[in-house]
C-alpha cells in the first residue's frame, strides 16, 4: 500500500507542475505577439478618430481596462485569480458572451465526442492486432494492412470522404451541426434522436483514423510475446493454448496502455479539425471561430481546456497503469 | 553499410513505401516542365468547375469543317440531362394523375418517359392533395424538359459592325459535329478547378512540393534537437539527464498541437511563412525522438567498447560521435521518416484551425483544404477540390510509414514474419 502512496503522490505532484507550466504558458504566448492584442481591439475603435488626444484617451482606457500597463506579474497573477474562478473574460468576436460561457457549452460536445471515439477505436485496432499476430491469415494479409492505409488519412480527411458518402450521397446522416438546426437543445425524445445521428458521422472518421495505428502496435507487441521465451517454456509444460494467449495478450497490452497516453494530445490534435468539417459545436470549431475573429481569450481559453483534458486523461491512464502492472510501482519504490 | 542498405531494399515493405514516395517526388519535379503555368493562376471565373475538357463555344458553333454523322442526338442528350430525380419526379405524376398503368412508366427509358410526359401532362388536370408549390414546381419541370427532345435547328448569324444587320446566316441542325482536334481553344482540367478558379491538378503538384518542404525542415529541425538532447541526456546522466527528460516529459505531456496553435497565433499574421511555420512545427514535436534516443544510448552507455573509449581517454564529443551515434542511427533515421509524415499532417491541421502559412503566393496541402472548406466545397459536393488534397496526405505518409516499417523489421529481426 505503500508503494502506491508514493507512486500515486508522485504521480499526481509532477501533473501539477506540468499543469502550471502549461498555464504559464497559456499566459505569456498570446502576449508575446507583435503589438500587443489590445492594441489591436483599441486600433478598430479608433478608426476614423482625428483628433490625437482623444486617441490616446483611447490606448489609454483600453490598456486601464485590460491592465496591460502593469507590470507582467501582476497581469500573471490577476488572470489566475479569475481563471480560477472560471473567469476568462469576454469573447471578443461573439461579445458580448462571456469565454467561460462559449467554452463550457462547446467542451461537452468534445469530450462526449472524443472520449468513446477514441476508446472504442483503441479497443477495435488492440483486438485487431492482436488477432492477426495469433490467427494469422486474412487478418494479417487483408483486413490489417487495409486499416493500416486507412489510418494514414487525417481524420479530417475521412471525415470530408464520410461526409461525401453517407450524407451528401446516400443522404443516410445529416451533414453538419451537432443537432437538427430546427431544434433547441432539450430533453425530448426527438432531440435525443437528432443527436444522435449527427453523432455517427464525426464518431466513425475518428475511430476509423485510429484503429490502424493502434492495430500495429498490438501486433508486433504480440508477436514479440508469442516467440518469448515463456510462451515456449509453457507449450513445454502443455498448458493449454487458451490459458497463453491470455497471458500473451496481457502482456502486450500493458505497452498499448501508455501508447494510448502518450498519443492521446496528437489524437485529440485530430479528431478537433474533424470538428470543424461537420460544423460540430465543439471546441475544434470554437478554436476555428477564434481565429478568425482575432479573440485571443476564446482560443487561450481552449487550447487551456484542452490541454487539461489531455492532462487528466493521461493522469489517469498512467493511475490505472500502477495497478494493472505493478512493476511500474516497484521501479518507483527501487529508486 | 552497403550491406545494411543491400538488406533495406530486400524488404518489400520498405521498397513499395520508398516507390511511391519516388513517384511523387518525380510528379512534382516533372510535372512543372509539362504545365509552365503559374500554379496559382485564377483561370475559371467562378468556383469549382467540375474536372474535364472545356472547349470554346464559339468557336464550336464557327468551326469550318462541318462533318455529318447519322446517330440520334436527342436519346443520348435526353440520358444525360434527366437525372434520377427528375425520373423518378415525372414517373410519381405520370402515375398518380396521368392515369398511366404503372407497368408502362419505364423509369430507364428517357425516351419513353418524356414522350408519355408530353401525351399526358396537363397543368389544368385536377391534382388532389399538391400543394401549389409543387404544382408550380411541375410546371417549371415541363418548361425545362420541354426543350430536350425539340431538334430544331440553331440559327447562327455574324453581326456587321457597319450596317448592324446580321449576316452570314448559318443553320445547325442536330446532326452537324465538329472534330475535337480541329479546336484550338480547349483546356482540360483533370481536376476541375477550385473556389478561386485555379486549376486544381497544377496548384496540387506545387502544394505537394512545399508540404514536403515543410515536413523536411521540419523533420530536421525536430530530428537535430531531439538527437543533441537525447544524446546528452543518455549519456552524461546525472542532473543533465533529469533537466532535461524534466523538459522533454513537460512537452510529451503538454498536446504538441496546442503549443503549436498558441505559438503560431503569437507570432502574428504577417510572420507566418511557409518556412516560419515548418520552423515551428519542428520547434514542437522533438520530444519524441529525445525520449527514444535517451533510451537506445543508456542501453549503450556501458558496453564495453564505449568503456574502453572512455578509458582511452577520448573525448566527450568522440565518444559519442564515434562509439555511440553509429548505433543509434538507425533508430534516428526512422524517427526523422515519422518526423517528415508528422510534420506534413501537423501543416494541414494547423491550416485547417487558420493558423498555416499566411500566404497567397504558394499554396500548402493544408491550405488547399482550408479554402476548400472554407468555400464549403465539402457540402456543395465539389469533391475534386478536397479528395485528391485528402489522398495525397494518405498516400504520403503511407509511404513514408512504410518503410519506416520495413526498417523497423530490418533492424529488429525479431518483428519479421
Amino acid at each position: 500500500m505503500k508503494g502506491y502512496k508514493k507512486y500515486y503522490g508522485q504521480k499526481i505532484l509532477w501533473y501539477l507542475l506540468t499543469l502550471v507550466f502549461a498555464v504559464g504558458l497559456n499566459f505569456v504566448l498570446p502576449r508575446l505577439m507583435p503589438g500587443d492584442p489590445v492594441s489591436a481591439i483599441a486600433g478598430k475603435s479608433v478608426s476614423g478618430m482625428t483628433d490625437a488626444t482623444a486617441i490616446e484617451k483611447v490606448y489609454e482606457d483600453y490598456s486601464n481596462k485590460f491592465g496591460i500597463n502593469k507590470p507582467m506579474y501582476v497581469q500573471f497573477f490577476t488572470w489566475l485569480k479569475n481563471a480560477a474562478h472560471g473567469d476568462f473574460g469576454v469573447s471578443f468576436s461573439q461579445y458580448p458572451r462571456s469565454v467561460a460561457d462559449i467554452v463550457s457549452s462547446s467542451v461537452w460536445w468534445t469530450i462526449c465526442l472524443q472520449l468513446p471515439a477514441i476508446l472504442v477505436g483503441w479497443i477495435l485496432g488492440n483486438v485487431l492486432g492482436a488477432v492477426s499476430a495469433y490467427k494469422k491469415g486474412v487478418f494479417d494479409k487483408a483486413i490489417l494492412p487495409a486499416f493500416m492505409f486507412v489510418s494514414n488519412v487525417p481524420a479530417f480527411g475521412m471525415a470530408t470522404i464520410l461526409l461525401f458518402i453517407f450524407s451528401l450521397k446516400l443522404g443516410v446522416f445529416p451533414s453538419s451541426g451537432g443537432y437538427g438546426f430546427d431544434m433547441m437543445p432539450s430533453a425530448t425524445w426527438a432531440f435525443v434522436k437528432s443527436v444522435l445521428s449527427h453523432y455517427q458521422l464525426p464518431f466513425w472518421s475518428i475511430v476509423l483514423t485510429t484503429i490502424g495505428g493502434q492495430a500495429i502496435g498490438m501486433r508486433s507487441m504480440s508477436i514479440y510475446e508469442l516467440n518469448a521465451d515463456y510462451v515456449k517454456y509453457s507449450r513445454f509444460l502443455g498448458i493449454k493454448d487458451r490459458t497463453i494467449v491470455k497471458y500473451v495478450f496481457r502482456n502486450a497490452m500493458l505497452p498499448q496502455i501508455t501508447g494510448l497516453a502518450m498519443s492521446l494530445g496528437t489524437m485529440m490534435g485530430g479528431a478537433l479539425v474533424a470538428e470543424i468539417i461537420f460544423s460540430y459545436p465543439g471546441l475544434g470549431s470554437t478554436m476555428l471561430q477564434a481565429v478568425r475573429g482575432q479573440d485571443y481569450p476564446l482560443l487561450s481559453a481552449c487550447t487551456l481546456m484542452i490541454t487539461i483534458m489531455v492532462l487528466l486523461a493521461n493522469l489517469f491512464v498512467e493511475l490505472i497503469y500502477g495497478v494493472v502492472d505493478p512493476r511500474v510501482k516497484a521501479n518507483q519504490q527501487d529508486s | 553499410m552497403k550491406n545494411m542498405i543491400k538488406q533495406v531494399f530486400h524488404s518489400g515493405k520498405f521498397v513499395t513505401g520508398f516507390v511511391i514516395f519516388v513517384l511523387i517526388l518525380l510528379t512534382i519535379l516533372f510535372y512543372p516542365l509539362l504545365v509552365s503555368r503559374d500554379p496559382l493562376e485564377m483561370m475559371g471565373k467562378g468556383n469549382f468547375f467540375k474536372p474535364g475538357t472545356y472547349v470554346s463555344k464559339a468557336e464550336v458553333a464557327g468551326a469550318d469543317n462541318d462533318y455529318e454523322l447519322n446517330v440520334n442526338t436527342s436519346a443520348a442528350r435526353v440520358e444525360s440531362r434527366l437525372d434520377n430525380e427528375t425520373r423518378a419526379a415525372i414517373a410519381g405524376w405520370l402515375e398518380k394523375y396521368g392515369k398511366v398503368k404503372s407497368s408502362d412508366v419505364n423509369v430507364s427509358d428517357g425516351e419513353g418517359l418524356l414522350k408519355l410526359w408530353k401525351k399526358y401532362y396537363d397543368p389544368k388536370v385536377k391534382q388532389k392533395g399538391m400543394t401549389a408549390a409543387k404544382s408550380k414546381k411541375y410546371q417549371r419541370l415541363d418548361k425545362e424538359i420541354s426543350g430536350i427532345l425539340d431538334s430544331n435547328p440553331l440559327v447562327l448569324a455574324e453581326k456587321n459592325n457597319e450596317t448592324g444587320d446580321y449576316e452570314n446566316e448559318k443553320e445547325l441542325s442536330e446532326k452537324k459535329f465538329v472534330n475535337e482536334k480541329d479546336i484550338s481553344n480547349k483546356q482540360t482540367f483533370l481536376l476541375g478547378t477550385d473556389n478561386f478558379g485555379r486549376d486544381v491538378l497544377t496548384e496540387l503538384v506545387s502544394a505537394t512540393g512545399s508540404s514536403l518542404k515543410i515536413g523536411l525542415v521540419a523533420g530536421v529541425i525536430a530530428t537535430v534537437i531531439g538527437l543533441i538532447l537525447g544524446l546528452l541526456a543518455g549519456y552524461l546522466g546525472g542532473i543533465a539527464d533529469n533537466l532535461i527528460m524534466f523538459v522533454t516529459n513537460l512537452f510529451t505531456v503538454i498536446p504538441s498541437f496546442v503549443l503549436l496553435i498558441l505559438i503560431s497565433y503569437s507570432v502574428g499574421q504577417s510572420q507566418r511563412g511557409i518556412m516560419m511555420v515548418a520552423v515551428l512545427i519542428g520547434c514542437t514535436s522533438w520530444p519524441w525522438t529525445t525520449r527514444s534516443v535517451r533510451s537506445q544510448v543508456i542501453s549503450l552507455r556501458n558496453r564495453d567498447h564505449v568503456n574502453l573509449s572512455k578509458l582511452s581517454g577520448h573525448s566527450l564529443f568522440r565518444i559519442i560521435l564515434t562509439d555511440i551515434l553509429p548505433y543509434v542511427a538507425s533508430y534516428v533515421v526512422m524517427a526523422f521518416i515519422l518526423q517528415i509524415s508528422s510534420g506534413i499532417l501537423s501543416e494541414a491541421q494547423l491550416s485547417m484551425i487558420g493558423l498555416g502559412p499566411a500566404t497567397t503566393k504558394t499554396a500548402t496541402l493544408g491550405l488547399m483544404m482550408n479554402w476548400a472548406t472554407m468555400y464549403s466545397a465539402h457540402l456543395n459536393g465539389s469533391w475534386w477540390a478536397y479528395f485528391p488534397v485528402v489522398l495525397t496526405i494518405a498516400l504520403i505518409s503511407f509511404s513514408l510509414n512504410l518503410m519506416n516499417t520495413g526498417l523497423d523489421q530490418v533492424f529488429n529481426p525479431e518483428l519479421r514474419d
